[in-house]
């Protein structure tokens, strides 16, 4: 992160592909490119990148295959690309891990905004954070992680951020534009699932019952809070 | 094909029921009348040959009393004596007198000249005839024994029978009256019965027609109705078929469009990032391209958006919207200058919306404010009952009455569209607005300015109590 953004795009269409390199270029990133989910992790672990841009549909293994696959072992900003902004495409998307999506066609000075977003949220987490210690959960942002009881679970940055974000409140209720306003820099227009579908991925990994949860509790109507 | 039926101005429930009452009427009648018509024949042979019994009998008796020397007193008292006997009247004539059992009732008056005359010519005779206010069967035997020249008469009115022929008659009549309400009844239940399986056709069908594509008929397994239903089917099958590869060549362009539109939207903005380094033309030229690039993307995006509801794939998210705050977060970043007329009643005023949705509502009239007026736009939050108002005012030349039902169909702009040579919209906008506005039950509208300037005002009018108490609470 020190010197210049690497950004990983993995799209089929050869057209797309190009013009986006010129567009992120524009922005003063290098991007390395890959036209399939196998190149992807090929070059993805080949060099560091600091972001991923991947596409849903890709021939042989799928985006969201892909995006689990990378995320097994790395905790890399991850924007979806979707070709539909249905239901299933974009929870898929989410739950597989990705950080944000984008519909296709979108303009890349919005993809550029997301991807400056997300990066902003990475590098945040890596300058000293104060750790937030309660009972029996203590997160620690700069490590990216959080122990529960004696379990120690790695969060993705989004999810390290949105946990952050509601344990500097605790027992207080934060409306779901609040958090796409703090988290994702989205705020009042944003698509509400980014939240939802993060919190309960947050659940699966912090909550000893995720179906029944005792930190991080919905608040009808209003939104999320989080009790320690 | 038309079927026309004969007669439209009665229901085929009616029709059907009034034959039945015809046939009813005609066969009940005819059994009725032939019955009444046999008893009558019966009872009358009856009453003429018991009768004729009688006569014969009593005339004996006449010719064995009567001798040369009976005198008035002995006539009166054969007759007398006879009337007891028989149900009928007796009347002798000897010469001039005439004995009568009653003479007021079967006197000489009562014989009729024809009996009279048969007699005279001394042969038995019977006639049937009237005797007072009924009809009788009157016989006549003339008496030729020695000295005596008599001829004795009998009347046996018809009167039982004539009183059985009425009872008869009138319990015939109830029974052919009974039997048309019964035929009428049963041609009702019968109709009824058979306009079921119709009644199902027509209520799948009006199904049908409101969009229920996946409409079918159960195939009742009846051999008359099960060839109905079949082609019903076939027919419903074969339009939902071709509604659905419709809907489907419209997606597969719009989604094939998606990616040479995203070349083209990147690729316009690259260009723009070094615009520097062009000339005045090629800038101009890029501008056309950028503007004719956004205003494909937003035909693409508008008609994946309305593609959904022709292919049936919307997805609701619903979720409680303080409108209010929503509006003004929605015309904060509008590069246009918009006025908001709020009220103390619609502060905190909280729809069940799909924000996304509600939002292309909003901006695609405030698009088209902006298009069609001078730049005057003025966005009004009203209560009115349990709906919540949203209107969105213009200074342009306003819609024309007769255009403002068309203005919401598809790739309509309206006369004054075509006229002032816009062409900058996608002709989806308005229709849109529509089926978003429909989705949520409310309506949309088109009406002259509220203020009596000249102008439009669209008006969104959105239901709150039904979505907020049953929707809200249940989630």
């Amino acid at each position: 992160m020190s010197t210049t953004t690497r950004i990983l795009t993995v799209e089929d269409d050869e057209r797309i592909r190009t013009v986006l390199r010129l567009a992120l270029e524009d922005e003063g990133w290098i991007v390395e490119e890959a036209s399939s989910g196998e190149e992807a992790l090929v070059a993805f672990s080949s060099s560091s990148i600091d972001l991923v841009l991947l596409d849903i549909t890709l021939p042989g293994a799928n985006g969201f295959d892909i995006c689990k696959a990378i995320r097994r072992d790395s905790d890399v900003p991850i924007i979806m690309v979707t070709a539909r902004s249905d239901t299933h495409d974009v929870v898929g998307g989410l739950e597989s891990g990705a950080d944000d999506y984008l519909t296709k066609p979108f303009a890349p000075k919005e993809l550029s905004a997301r991807i400056r977003a997300l990066l902003r949220r990475a590098r945040t987490s890596d300058n000293n954070e104060t750790p937030l210690i309660f009972n029996d959960i203590q997160i620690l942002p700069d490590e990216g992680i959080v122990r529960v009881g004696n379990q120690t679970t790695r969060l993705t940055k989004t999810e390290l951020r949105l946990l952050v974000e509601l344990a500097s409140h605790p027992n207080h209720v934060l409306s779901r534009e609040t958090l796409l306003e703090r988290v994702w820099d989205l705020g009042y227009f944003g698509d509400a699932r980014l939240v939802d579908v993060h919190i309960s991925r947050l659940r699966t990994k912090i909550e000893t019952s995720p179906a029944h949860p005792r930190h991080i509790i919905t608040v009808r109507r209003m939104g999320y809070k989080f009790l320690p | 094909m038309i079927l026309r039926p004969k007669l439209p101005q009665m229901g085929l429930r009616t029709r059907i029921a009034l034959a039945f009452a015809v046939a009813g009427l005609l066969l009940s009648m005819v059994i009725s009348l032939a019955t009444l018509g046999l008893t009558r024949q019966n009872l009358l042979q009856d009453h003429y040959n018991t009768s004729f019994t009688v006569f014969i009998n009593n005339a004996r008796r006449v010719l064995n009393e009567l001798t040369s020397e009976t005198d008035d007193e002995g006539r009166r008292s054969i007759i007398e004596r006879l009337g007891q006997t028989s149900g009928g009247f007796s009347l002798l004539q000897v010469g001039e007198a005439w004995t009568a059992t009653d003479p007021r009732i079967f006197g000489r008056e009562s014989v009729p000249a024809s009996l009279q005359q048969l007699a005279d010519k001394g042969t038995v005779a019977r006639i049937r005839s009237k005797l007072g206010d009924t009809t009788a069967t009157m016989s006549a035997l003339p008496i030729r024994s020695g000295s005596v020249q008599a001829t004795y008469f009998e009347a046996a009115p018809l009167n039982d029978i004539e009183d059985t022929l009425e009872t008869l008659f009138a319990i015939l009549l109830s029974l052919v009256l009974l039997s048309v309400l019964l035929s009428a009844l049963l041609g009702f239940w019968a109709a009824r019965k058979l306009l079921r399986p119709l009644l199902k056709v027509s209520k799948a069908a009006e199904a049908l027609a409101t969009g229920n594509l996946n409409t079918r008929l159960d195939t009742p397994g009846d051999s008359d109705l099960d060839p109905l239903a079949t082609s019903f089917n076939e027919m419903a099958g074969a339009l939902q078929n071709r509604i659905a590869r419709d809907a489907q060549f419209a997606s597969a362009v719009s989604h094939e469009l998606r990616s040479p539109l995203m070349t083209l939207t990147a690729s316009v903005e690259v260009i723009t990032n070094s615009a520097s380094r062009l000339d005045e033309r090629g800038r101009t030229a890029l501008k056309l391209l950028t503007d004719d690039i956004a205003r494909f993307h937003t035909m693409v995006e508008n008609l994946l958006e309305i593609n959904r509801y022709d292919v049936g794939a919307v997805d609701l998210r619903a979720e409680p919207v303080n409108v209010t705050e929503f509006v003004q977060q929605a015309i904060s970043g509008h590069q246009q200058h918009i006025d908001l007329v709020t009220s103390v009643e619609t502060a905190g005023t909280i729809l069940w919306a799909d924000k996304r949705r509600l939002q292309q509502v909003l901006l695609n009239l405030i698009d088209n404010a902006t298009k069609y007026g001078k730049g005057e736009i003025r966005v009004i939050l009203e209560h009115e009952a349990d709906c919540m108002l949203l209107s969105v005012e213009d200074d342009g030349p306003g819609v024309l009455q007769e255009e403002r039902q068309v203005i919401f169909d598809r790739f309509n702009r309206g006369q004054v569209g075509i006229r002032r040579g816009h062409s900058s919209g996608s002709g989806l906008g308005l229709a849109l607005v529509e089926e978003h506005v429909r989705l949520h039950d409310g309506k949309v509208w088109v009406e002259d300015r509220g203020d009596g300037k000249p102008g439009s005002r669209f008006v969104v009018k959105l239901p709150i109590s039904k979505s907020i108490t049953a929707k809200l609470l249940a989630t």
